[in-house]
């Protein structure tokens, strides 16, 4: 019975191979490998791309303006009519779309097609009130599993992978989102969704697991716990992990690369576009691919709305440009990021967005420099820091802004001795004002020091009155 | 000997709370020092049960650690310490700071090193017949 079901399913995998076979590229290049899932779109002429995307854009803005009141509405108002659109370079002219727009509208006020179009609802959870409801057709989940699966062979999974998705499934985009992708892919797929860590690393031993996706505090913590049961790196088949749905340093990529022996990717997405397979790193993880024959992405700045030269850190602002169900225009992620569009060591010509450096909500301005938590997160963890706990405190003295930096001193860094604690604060201090260019005073605090909400902590208090 | 470091911000009341939480579960304190800046101090004790001190102060969400430091007799008379310091100075071992115990027994002083070589150290004190004294010696004080 086992053969038989194992013969079964390496049949399905040949017919798989023979479907796909044509569509993916595999060669060796500087001892990486290389693969693409859809080299065609994938490493398409930029030319010939914006031509793409302009036609798209064009025929998307048509659609919502005539399927979305909401949309019809909001362009009415600064008096634009459809065929204002003629391509990329007036995207600018549009209105942008907010999480609160979406939220007033709902649950399906922003949707472009009826209700019984619709095959699939997800929605992402609201800190405060409703969550944001998101609907796809049927042809938005086929372009969904073609995104995803480029996403996972962009970090490196093929057919042969045994991917552990240990992304929550539900409601939430990841678990479903990756699922989808990795079986279009024909890896051999464990659902086990978020959760029970014991139980996760058990199955990554037992189930030779080879590609891991979840979270990148998730894969922490497994990492962590396998320490504590005494399983070692070597005793697992990883390779690869498929990290995502919120922000992560370097410093916490090489911790996790480290304790796991893997390559870590990065990927990008958010619910409200399509979920995860917005973007997704190449294996030379220097930014990751945006697939722009989908999106058409923009930075801008977050308090302006002003769109930024090319480079620039800022708002990164999307728009869908194939989606049916809820397309979206202009879309303010509140993730800081920026934009290159110099060619890619892997060949893929879509643009790389930079590793998401925080959100703009948690984005403090200390006298005309912009500070994101992040960027002391990755200090902290630069200078042996697994988790770090720490918090912004912003004064104003003397008109001055004065930029206060609290560091819970746990029992790795700790010394018992006062010139070593010195030392070390004067290594934080030094990293943070080269990092920022800003001068600050850090204060070694005792754990606990710092309040923690529901497991997450705030990382800034603004006492300056403005 | 096992010395036990806590972590303590420089602020009223910090202190007893690491002596509530030891005196709560009958740990009982024979050295204590405290070093301290105008932003931190560090709390470092020598008790009976090291182990359990460290448990249960990182229970309570101290940050804790355990360093190992020399216990050493010294003569209770004038020139008594520095001919330790001496010795140790000879040896080319540094003191990273010292302090002494509470309790100790009639003529006795008990000093306690934290220095950068704790093997050369206890050899060098041995040969020059310094007694260096161990968990259960000091235990029996
Ligand atoms: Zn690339």
């Amino acid at each position: 019975m086992m053969a038989n079901k194992k013969h079964h399913k390496s049949w399905l995998k040949n017919e798989e191979a023979k479907s796909s076979r044509n569509r993916s590229y595999y060669g060796i290049k500087e001892g990486v490998v290389e693969m693409y899932w859809d080299k065609a779109h994938e490493c398409m002429d930029r030319q010939q791309l914006k031509e793409l995307q302009s036609r798209r854009l064009v025929e998307t803005v048509r659609r919502v303006y005539h399927n979305v009141p909401y949309y019809r509405q909001r362009m009415q108002e600064m008096g634009l009519v459809p065929e204002d659109i003629n391509g990329v370079e007036d995207l600018h002219k549009l209105p942008f779309t907010t999480k609160q727009d979406l939220r007033d509208n709902y649950p399906y006020g922003t949707f472009a097609v009826p209700l019984s179009e619709i095959v699939r609802i997800h929605a992402s959870s609201g800190t405060t009130g409703k969550p944001t409801v998101v609907g796809y057709t049927r042809k938005d989940i086929i372009t969904w599993s073609e995104l995803m699966a480029r996403t996972l062979v962009c970090g490196g999974t093929t057919r042969d992978s045994v991917i552990q998705i240990a992304y929550g499934y539900g409601l939430f985009t990841g678990g479903l989102g990756v699922h989808y992708g990795a079986e279009r892919i024909g890896a051999s797929v464990i659902p086990v969704s978020g959760g029970n860590t014991k139980r996760q690393i058990m199955i990554m031993k037992d189930f030779g697991t080879t590609v891991l996706a979840c979270t990148p505090s998730y894969a922490l913590h497994i990492a962590e716990t396998m320490e504590e049961m005494g399983i070692k790196k070597e005793e697992l088949k990883l390779q690869y992990g498929i990290f995502g749905a919120e922000p992560w340093s370097e410093g916490m990529r090489r911790e996790i690369e480290s304790k796991l022996q893997i390559s870590a990717i990065d990927i990008y997405g958010l619910s409200e576009v399509i979920g995860p397979g917005v973007a997704s790193e190449c294996q030379y993880k220097c930014g990751l691919h945006i697939f722009e024959d989908h999106f058409i992405p923009e930075i801008v700045d977050p308090e302006t709305g002003e769109v930024l030269p090319e480079g620039e850190e800022g708002e990164l602002v999307i728009t869908t440009i194939t989606k049916e169900g809820l397309p979206v225009i202009r879309y303010r992620t509140r993730d800081i990021s920026a934009l290159n569009y110099e060619p890619c060591k892997c060949g893929r010509t879509h643009v790389r967005m930079k590793k998401v450096l925080g959100r703009t909500d948690d984005m403090i301005v200390v006298r005309g420099v912009n500070v994101f938590p992040s960027q002391i997160e990755s200090i902290l963890m630069e200078i042996g820091e697994t988790e770090p706990h720490y918090l912004l405190v912003v004064d104003r003295v003397n008109n001055l802004d004065v930029l206060e930096v609290w560091v819970e001193v746990s029992n790795r860094l700790f010394s018992d001795e006062v010139r070593k604690l010195e030392e070390l604060n004067r290594r934080i201090t030094n990293e943070i004002q080269s990092t920022l260019g800003l001068s600050v005073k850090v204060k070694l605090v005792e754990p606990k020091t710092i309040e923690r909400s529901e497991g997450k902590a705030k990382r800034v208090i603004d006492r300056r009155k403005l | 000997m096992i010395q036990i470091s806590v972590f303590l911000e420089n602020k009223k009341g910090k202190l007893a709370e690491v002596t509530k939480v030891l005196a709560e579960h009958n740990i009982d304190m024979c050295a204590i020092s405290i070093a301290d800046t105008t932003n931190f101090g560090i709390l470092r004790i020598i008790v009976n049960n090291p182990e359990k001190a460290l448990e249960v102060l990182r229970e309570a969400g101290y940050t804790v650690n355990t360093t190992e430091v020399l216990a050493v007799e010294v003569p209770d008379r004038p020139g008594g310490l520095h001919r330790v310091l001496d010795i140790l100075s000879k040896g080319d071992i540094s003191v990273e700071y010292l302090y002494s115990f509470v309790r100790r027994p009639a003529e006795r002083a008990l000093i306690l090193f934290k220095v950068d070589d704790l093997k050369a150290a206890k050899e060098i004190l041995k040969r020059e017949n310094v007694s260096v004294l161990t968990e259960d010696d000091v235990n029996g004080l």
